[in-house]
């Protein structure tokens, strides 16, 4: 939980290559998306970039929408029924909420962790991993076994469980346990991971242990994350938007934006002002 | 507990606590005392009086037996044992895959007003008499399947000479309508164990299953049958005790056929059938004899109860359903 | 790298799902089929074979016109609330136990005991007491009968007082101590009183249940065609009458079975509709 910090200070984000946008791949984008309950409004009218092979923060306070707009990027609102989605989100050129487009083709290419690390219980960490590929119907054991040791090297889990994979999931501590999520959401291959609130729930040491490894990960896979933690985002992203009551305020690269933002409202935030 | 100054409160004197809060205490405890002394009192005056049916025929003797004779005064169990567990065990083979179903859509898929009707059609249907569903089974089902059977029956006797002994007698009472009453009966308790374990798993682990990419057959296949299968077992094997020791419906319909082979059409019995169609002036060793198979029944009862109970922790993914 | 794995199978998936659909909504039509028809089959044969003898007239033979179920109503009233004493008493005795000393070492055992109590056939409570009472009294009698049902009560209203006693909340609790009450004061006059709709809602579904059970009354109460308001004597009771009905041949005794069918279905239908309002107005 963040305290409340002096007036003066701001988090110091780490030092970054200062790369020039335009040069930069965007893997998706939305234009004008708004997420609805019902005729109540959860996050309206964001049009913003997600950069390829890079890490994206979402910031705000609690209920501003940065969760909300989260999961609208890989359609999770199509489980709640009185959501409704206006807009558009571009993934690789396609409007994910095109009819006709399949959701569940959707979140195989945009994987999400979640807050609180939601192994499956009754699995082995082994077929935790593997959970995914098996539904695309990968039946081969030297792909699924080579799939497995790839992902979980990647989530920085394989030294700590390669010998014993056929181990449950939920032998694992809290910190462990979350990079099996996030190797099991590696292992088919998503285009983008959405994160929301990923280490909100863990002890210094694996908040620690996961943010290093985002630094490795986008290299493979872009990443989107949701903290409240504005030090986090600090730390671990190359672009910020922050969020306020349900709109996007101001987007873009953290150094810039936690260094000399542009919106008022997103230096009164960072600088502990309210939050 | 916090210490006040009670001098000067009326009735309050600490003789008047401890001692009341002992009498009180003390009354409870005895009174649930007295509910685990009935039941193994239930066992112990059915274990002691079926004895003499043990004795005189040996336990083996007892429980292989096949002939029940009142006449000759020979008793055996066997035929009775069989018919319960084949009836009960069939009828919940009928009913798992019915019951898993409503408990799944109505969970899952029912939006929330009709998962409510359900719930409340399940509870309902549990809690209906049984003799009522033994009228029901008597003067509608046991018609229907009497029309049903006879064109098999003849059928048969034209085409399959070969499967009439399996057949049985075509009257409609008997072995099937047994077996379709229990897993009408059976289905609605099974399924409301088995709703209220899937309703307890946690969204995360659905919102899990999802973000990979799942169908939501498939989440729930992957998701919510496997944490909540501690629940859908336990389920499952208390609608086997349920359909074991059912009475009323059962004696209604099957028909009381003491003797082997069991037949799929034919009359058969169960132990608790025969304990009420036997009952009349049973005395001495036919009495005791009936006890003895109302020990059976206790026995296989409370185990079946242990193991389901077992079962869910074993399961259970929390210690809880 | 290796090349991400393609959804192939997408569509095979799709249309698998859509089958467990269909699958689920056809064992859910089969669950809810027997509803129907049992419970229509009670509704529409019980109401046509309600009448005013069926409430005004005790046992007559068929020839001087059936008579009707009085003596079997009053006798299942008489029996249910003798049974509601007993069982009432013991069954809140252990879910005062287990919610109000929760660290008794007779717990553990006491909730063993009261599922094996409620998973045990009805019929074998039955017989317990025909060892113990007809056998020794030498006669069935309503006062068997009632320990039979008695019994029957005691796991329903044990687990119901206790769920509810448990929903109490602590503060409760604390502030009749804080008064310098007694524990046993705290119980009686805060506790109970405070879970007092829960308490009712389980004594109601333990009646309710104990009225429909005719298994154990043939061994304990024995049924009678007379109307007594002594249970020292031979008791009948709705469920018992409908097992002896059901059997024979006179189509006016199936229809007095399906009238007391109809009594004891609009009883269960009662009880549980009120036992879900109460625990609804939370």
């Amino acid at each position: 939980m963040e305290e409340q910090r002096p007036l003066t200070s701001r988090p110091v984000p780490a030092a970054q290559p200062v790369e020039r946008v335009e040069n930069l791949k965007v893997r998706m984008q939305t234009k004008s998306l708004s997420v609805y309950y019902g005729k109540k409004l959860g996050v309206g009218n964001v049009t913003m970039p997600i950069y390829a092979n890079k890490v994206t923060a979402l910031i705000g306070p609690s209920g501003c929408g940065k969760t909300t707009f989260l999961r609208a990027l890989n359609r999770m609102h199509d489980l709640t029924p009185i959501a409704h989605i206006e807009g558009e989100a571009i993934l690789d050129g396609q409007n994910i909420y095109a009819p006709g487009v399949d959701p569940v083709e959707v979140r195989r290419k945009i994987g999400m962790v979640f807050q609180r690390p939601n192994p499956f219980p009754t699995l082995t960490i082994y077929d935790n991993v593997v959970a995914g590929l098996k539904l695309l119907g990968v039946n081969k054991k030297s792909i699924l076994d080579e799939a497995a040791e790839r992902s979980l090297h990647q989530s920085a889990l394989w030294d700590e469980v390669k010998d014993r994979l056929r181990a449950p999931g939920m032998s694992l501590s809290g910190g462990q346990q979350q990079r099996l999520c996030i190797a099991r959401a590696l292992a088919v291959q998503p285009e983008v991971m959405l994160m929301d609130e990923p280490t909100s729930a863990l002890d210094p040491i694996s908040t620690q242990a996961i943010e290093d490894l985002m630094t490795t990960l986008k290299e493979h896979v872009t990443i989107a994350i949701v903290t409240h933690n504005m030090q986090q985002a600090a730390r671990v992203s190359d672009f910020t938007g922050y969020f306020l009551t349900g709109e996007l305020v101001e987007f873009g690269p953290t150094n810039t934006l936690f260094t000399a933002p542009k919106d008022p409202r997103t230096e009164a935030y960072i600088t502990g002002r309210f939050g | 507990m916090a210490t006040v100054r009670t001098q000067s409160r009326p009735g309050s004197s600490p003789l008047y606590r401890a001692f009341g809060d002992r009498l009180f205490a003390g009354m409870v405890l005895v009174l649930c005392l007295l509910i685990i002394g009935i039941v193994v009192l239930i066992g112990w005056q059915l274990g002691v009086n079926g004895a003499k049916a043990f004795a005189a025929f040996g336990i083996g003797g007892f429980l292989g037996g096949t002939t029940w004779d009142p006449v000759a005064n020979v008793y055996g169990a066997w035929p009775f044992i069989l018919g319960t567990l084949v009836t009960s065990i069939v009828a919940l083979g009928l009913a798992f895959l019915p019951a898993l179903a409503v408990a799944i859509f109505a969970i899952e898929y029912a939006p929330r007003w009709l998962g409510n009707v359900l719930s409340y059609a399940l509870e309902l249907l549990a809690s209906l008499p049984s003799v009522i569903y033994g009228l029901w089974g008597l003067t509608v089902l046991v018609p229907f399947l009497r029309g049903g059977q006879q064109t098999l029956f003849l059928w048969a006797s034209d085409h399959a000479q070969w499967l009439l002994p399996i057949l049985g007698n075509p009257i409609g009472i008997g072995m099937m309508a047994a077996v379709i009453v229990l897993a009408v009966m059976v289905i609605p308790y099974a399924a409301s164990l088995a709703k209220d374990s899937i309703a307890l798993v946690p969204s995360a682990q659905r919102e899990a299953a999802y973000g990979l990419g799942a169908t939501k057959w498939e989440v729930i296949r992957m998701a919510v049958l496997p944490y909540a299968r501690g629940g859908i077992l336990a389920g499952v094997i208390l609608g086997l005790t349920r359909a074991l020791g059912e009475t009323m419906a059962v004696v209604l319909v099957i028909g009381n056929n003491k003797n082997l082979p069991f037949t799929l059409f034919g009359p058969a019995t169960t132990i608790p059938s025969a304990i009420v169609n036997e009952f009349g002036e049973a005395q001495g060793l036919q009495l005791s004899s009936l006890l003895a198979l109302g020990f059976i029944l206790f026995i296989i009862s409370g185990i079946l109860n242990l193991f389901a109970a077992w079962i869910v922790k074993r399961m259970s993914v929390d210690g809880r359903l | 790298m290796m090349r991400a794995p393609v959804n192939g199978n997408l569509r095979r998936r799709q249309l698998w799902d859509k089958v467990m659909l269909g699958l689920l909504i056809l064992g859910s039509l089969i669950v809810v089929a027997p509803l129907l028809l049992v419970l229509g089959k009670v509704f529409v044969t019980g109401f046509s074979a309600i009448n005013l003898a069926f409430f005004t007239q005790d046992f007559q033979p068929v020839e001087a016109g059936g008579g009707g179920l009085r003596h079997a109503i009053i006798g299942t009233v008489l029996m249910n609330l003798l049974a509601l004493l007993i069982g009432g008493v013991l069954g809140l005795a252990g879910g005062i136990l287990l919610s109000e000393y929760p660290d008794h070492p007779v717990n553990p055992t006491l909730r063993v005991i009261s599922d094996l109590l409620n998973g045990l056939p009805a019929l074998l409570k039955g017989l317990v007491i025909y060892t113990l009472v007809v056998i020794t009294t030498g006669r069935f009698s309503g006062v068997a009968g009632a320990l039979a049902l008695g019994l029957i009560m005691v796991p329903i209203v044990l687990r119901a007082t206790e769920g509810v006693l448990k929903l109490v909340p602590w503060s409760v609790r604390e502030a009749g101590l804080g008064l310098g009450l007694p524990r046993w004061r705290v119980i009686l006059s805060l506790v109970l009183p405070a879970a007092s709709s829960g308490v009712i809602t389980g004594l109601m579904l333990g009646f309710a249940r104990a009225a429909g059970e005719a298994a154990p009354l043939y061994f304990t109460a024995g049924g009678s065609q007379f109307l007594n308001f002594n249970l020292g004597q031979q008791t009948e009771s709705l469920a018992l009458t409908i097992y002896k009905y059901a059997n024979e041949p006179s189509p006016l005794r199936v229809e007095q079975a399906w009238a007391a069918a109809l009594v004891l279905t609009l009883l269960v239908l009662i009880a549980s509709l009120l036992a879900r309002w109460v625990t609804r107005a939370r």
